[in-house]
C-alpha cells in the first residue's frame, strides 16, 4: 500500500466524498434491514414461537396458497394426524383477528366507552402443548402489547367477541400479522365473529419418523396442506406483501452501493493509467498494483461501512424506544453491512481489472 | 557484458503498414562503460532503451540484461528484472503525483522488497548527490522541471542497477547542474561497474563517454 495510501492521503476530498456516499448507503440499508426486520417480527412471532415445527392448513383451492384467513380444519382431521407415524403431537389453533376493549369496571381508565383495539386472538385447548398456563374458558392469556393497549391487568375482565373473560396472565410479546396475540380456551375462541366451528391450522410436533412421504401421503389422505413454520410465513398475508417489497428495495440499494463503488474506483483507475504504467515500467507486477488498488478500495470499503453501520445501530436504538417496530439485533446490522462490503469490493474488483491492460510501455511516450 | 542487443529490429503498427523505429540494430555495453547515443529527433533512441528495458520485445534479434536472455523471461521476471538490475531515466520526470521527493526514490527500494529504514537513508543520499536535500520532502507539484528530472535520475539510481537507461537526462538542467549530474552518472558507473546508456543531444556529454554512437532512421552506426 505504498501508493494507494500516499494516493488516499492526496487525494483525500475525493475519497472523502466517496466514502460520505458510502456512510449514507449503508446508513440506508441499515435503517432498512432493521426496520424489515422490525415488521417482519411483527407479524410472524406468534407463529415462530408457537412450540411446533409444522403447521397443518386445511388444503387451498386450486391455484392458491395456504392462509391464515381462509384456513379451517376439523376435528376429523387433527384426530387423523395425531395418529400419523412420526408425529409426536397435533394440537388444533385458532388464529382470528377481532376487537377487543377492556370491560366495563376493568382498566381502559377512561371510565367511559373504553377503546376498542384490534388483536389476533389464537385459540388453543387449556392444557395442550400450545397453551400458555393459566389458559381456560372463559380466561384468556394477554401479551404485553395486547395488556397494555387495552390498558387492562390480570384480574381485569375484557370484552372479546360476544363474551368477556378474565385476565389469567400477561406473558411474551407474541404478535401476528402486526396485531398483539391475545390466548383464549379454543371453545370461546369458535364463538367469536366468522370462526369456523373446528380450528384454523393443526400445529404438530414431529418427532423422528416423520417423512416428506409420509407428510404428503397424510395431506393426500386428509385434504390439507402441512408446512414448515418457516413455509407458513407466508400464509400471513400483511407479511408476504411488506417483506417482498422491502427485501427488493434492499436489494436495490446493494446493488447501487456496488455500482457507485464501482463506477467510482472505474474512474479513478482510469484517470491514475499514466502512473500505473511508470509503476509497471519501474518494475511493479500487475499483482502488486492490483493488490495496491484493492487495498485501498477495502480501506474506503469499510470506513465508510462501519461508519454508516454505527449510525444505523445508533438511529435504531432511538428508533427502536418509539412506536415504529425496529430490531437492532447483530443479524439486522452486521449482515447488511458485510453484503455491502462484498458487493462493493466485487465492484471495485471490477473496474480495477483494468489496471491488468495498462501497457508499461506508454510510460516512455508523450510528455506530461 | 552487461548489456547485449544483438541484430535487434522493432517495428511498430502504423496505419496499415508498419514502422520501423530499429532496423538491425548491435549494441553492447560492458560493464563499467557509458556508451554515448546520438541522433536525430525520431531516429529510434528511446526506442533503443525501451527494447533495453524490457518493455518492448523486439520483431527479431537478442536482447540480453545482465546476463540474461529477455525473450526466455515471462511478465513477472521482466518485472522483477526491471525493478532489481534495471534504472530507468525517462525522457519526461514520470514521478507520481501523491509522492514526496523521497518517497519517490524509496518506491524502488519498497518494489524490490528492500527494508524501509535503510532506504530512506539511501534516498536522503542520492537526493543530495543530486543537488535536492532541501526538496525532499516535496511533492512533484511543488518542483520546478529541473528538479523533477533529477528525482528521476535519483530514482533511477537507487536499486544500484546493473544496467543503467538515460534518456536526455540533463534536457530540463542548466549548464552547470547538467555537468554535475553527468559527473553522478559516469562516476556511478565507473564505481559501481554499470553499463550505461546516454541518449543525449548535448556535444558536451559525448567527451565523457567511452563510445558515442549515431542513431539515423533506426540504424545504429559508430566508432
Ligand atoms: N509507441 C509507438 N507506437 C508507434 N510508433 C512509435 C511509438 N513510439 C515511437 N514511435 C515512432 O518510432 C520512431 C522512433 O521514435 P523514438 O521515440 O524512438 O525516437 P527518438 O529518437 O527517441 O526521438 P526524440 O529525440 O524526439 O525523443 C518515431 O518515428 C516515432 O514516431
Ligand atoms: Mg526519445
Amino acid at each position: 500500500m505504498f501508493v494507494a495510501w500516499r494516493d488516499l492521503r492526496t487525494a483525500k476530498g475525493r475519497f472523502a466524498l466517496m466514502g460520505t456516499v458510502i456512510v449514507l448507503v449503508t446508513l440506508l440499508v441499515g435503517l432498512l434491514s432493521g426496520l424489515t426486520a422490525g415488521l417482519a417480527r411483527e407479524n410472524v412471532s406468534g407463529v415462530t414461537g408457537l412450540p411446533a415445527d409444522r403447521l397443518v392448513f386445511a388444503e387451498p383451492p386450486d391455484g392458491r396458497s395456504p392462509s391464515f384467513s381462509d384456513s379451517a380444519v376439523s376435528e376429523g382431521q387433527w384426530r387423523s394426524w395425531a395418529r400419523r407415524p412420526g408425529v409426536v403431537d397435533a394440537a388444533p389453533l385458532g388464529v382470528r383477528t377481532t376487537e377487543a376493549a377492556a370491560a366495563p369496571g376493568s382498566g381502559g381508565g377512561t371510565g367511559g366507552g373504553a377503546a376498542r383495539v384490534a388483536v389476533a386472538a389464537f385459540g388453543a385447548e387449556p392444557g395442550g402443548r400450545l397453551a400458555p398456563g393459566g389458559l381456560a374458558p372463559g380466561r384468556v392469556v394477554l401479551s404485553a402489547r395486547a395488556a397494555e393497549e387495552l390498558g387492562v391487568r390480570v384480574g381485569d375482565r375484557v370484552r372479546l367477541g360476544p363474551g368477556t373473560a378474565a385476565v389469567a396472565a400477561v406473558e411474551g410479546d407474541a404478535s401476528h400479522a402486526h396485531l398483539p396475540v391475545v390466548w383464549t380456551a379454543l371453545q370461546d375462541w369458535r364463538r367469536l365473529p366468522g370462526a369456523p366451528g373446528g380450528a384454523t391450522v393443526i400445529a404438530l410436533t414431529t418427532g423422528e419418523g416423520f417423512t416428506a412421504a409420509a407428510s404428503e401421503a397424510a395431506d393426500e389422505a386428509l385434504g390439507t396442506t402441512a408446512l414448515t413454520v418457516d413455509e407458513a410465513l407466508a400464509a400471513i398475508g400483511s407479511y408476504q406483501a411488506e417483506n417482498g417489497s422491502l427485501q427488493l428495495m434492499r436489494g436495490f440499494l446493494f446493488a447501487i452501493s456496488a455500482l457507485v463503488v464501482g463506477a467510482f474506483f472505474t474512474v479513478w483507475t482510469v484517470q491514475r493509467a499514466p502512473e500505473i504504467a511508470v509503476l509497471k515500467a519501474l518494475g511493479a507486477s500487475t499483482g502488486y498494483l492490483l493488490r495496491d488498488a484493492l487495498g485501498q478500495a477495502l480501506l474506503v470499503l469499510t470506513a465508510g461501512t462501519l461508519a454508516g453501520t454505527a449510525l444505523a445501530a445508533g438511529a435504531g436504538l432511538l428508533i427502536g424506544r418509539s412506536e415504529v417496530p425496529f430490531a437492532v439485533e447483530p443479524a439486522t446490522v452486521l449482515v447488511p453491512a458485510a453484503v455491502t462490503v462484498v458487493l462493493g469490493a466485487a465492484g471495485a474488483a471490477l473496474s480495477v481489472r483494468r489496471i491488468t491492460a495498462v501497457d508499461p510501455l506508454t510510460a516512455l511516450g508523450s510528455a506530461r | 557484458m552487461t548489456l547485449l542487443l544483438d541484430d535487434v529490429t522493432l517495428t511498430y503498427e502504423d496505419g496499415g503498414g508498419r514502422l520501423t523505429a530499429l532496423d538491425r540494430v548491435r549494441l553492447d555495453v560492458p560493464a563499467g562503460t557509458v556508451a554515448a547515443v546520438v541522433g536525430p529527433s525520431g531516429s529510434g533512441k528511446s526506442s533503443l532503451l525501451a527494447v533495453a528495458a524490457t518493455l518492448i520485445a523486439p520483431d527479431r534479434g537478442r536482447v540480453v540484461v545482465d546476463g540474461a536472455d529477455t525473450a526466455a523471461l515471462d511478465r513477472g521476471a521482466r518485472s522483477r528484472l526491471r525493478r532489481e538490475r534495471v534504472g530507468i531515466v525517462f525522457q519526461q520526470p514520470n514521478l507520481l503525483p501523491s509522492l514526496t521527493a523521497a518517497e519517490q526514490v524509496q518506491l524502488m527500494a519498497h518494489l524490490s522488497g528492500r527494508p524501509p529504514a535503510a532506504a530512506r537513508d539511501r534516498a536522503r543520499e542520492l537526493l543530495a548527490a543530486v543537488g535536492l536535500a532541501g526538496e525532499a520532502d516535496r511533492r512533484p507539484h511543488r518542483l520546478s522541471g529541473g528538479q523533477r528530472q533529477r528525482v528521476n535520475i535519483a530514482r533511477a539510481l537507487m536499486n544500484d542497477p546493473a544496467v543503467l537507461l538515460v534518456d536526455e537526462p540533463t534536457s530540463a538542467l542548466d549548464h552547470e547542474r547538467g555537468a554535475a549530474v553527468l559527473d553522478l552518472l559516469v562516476g556511478l558507473t565507473r564505481e559501481r561497474g554499470t553499463a550505461t546508456v546516454l541518449v543525449t543531444h548535448d556535444r558536451e556529454h559525448l567527451a565523457r563517454a567511452d563510445r558515442v554512437l549515431t542513431m539515423r532512421d533506426g540504424r545504429l552506426t559508430g566508432a
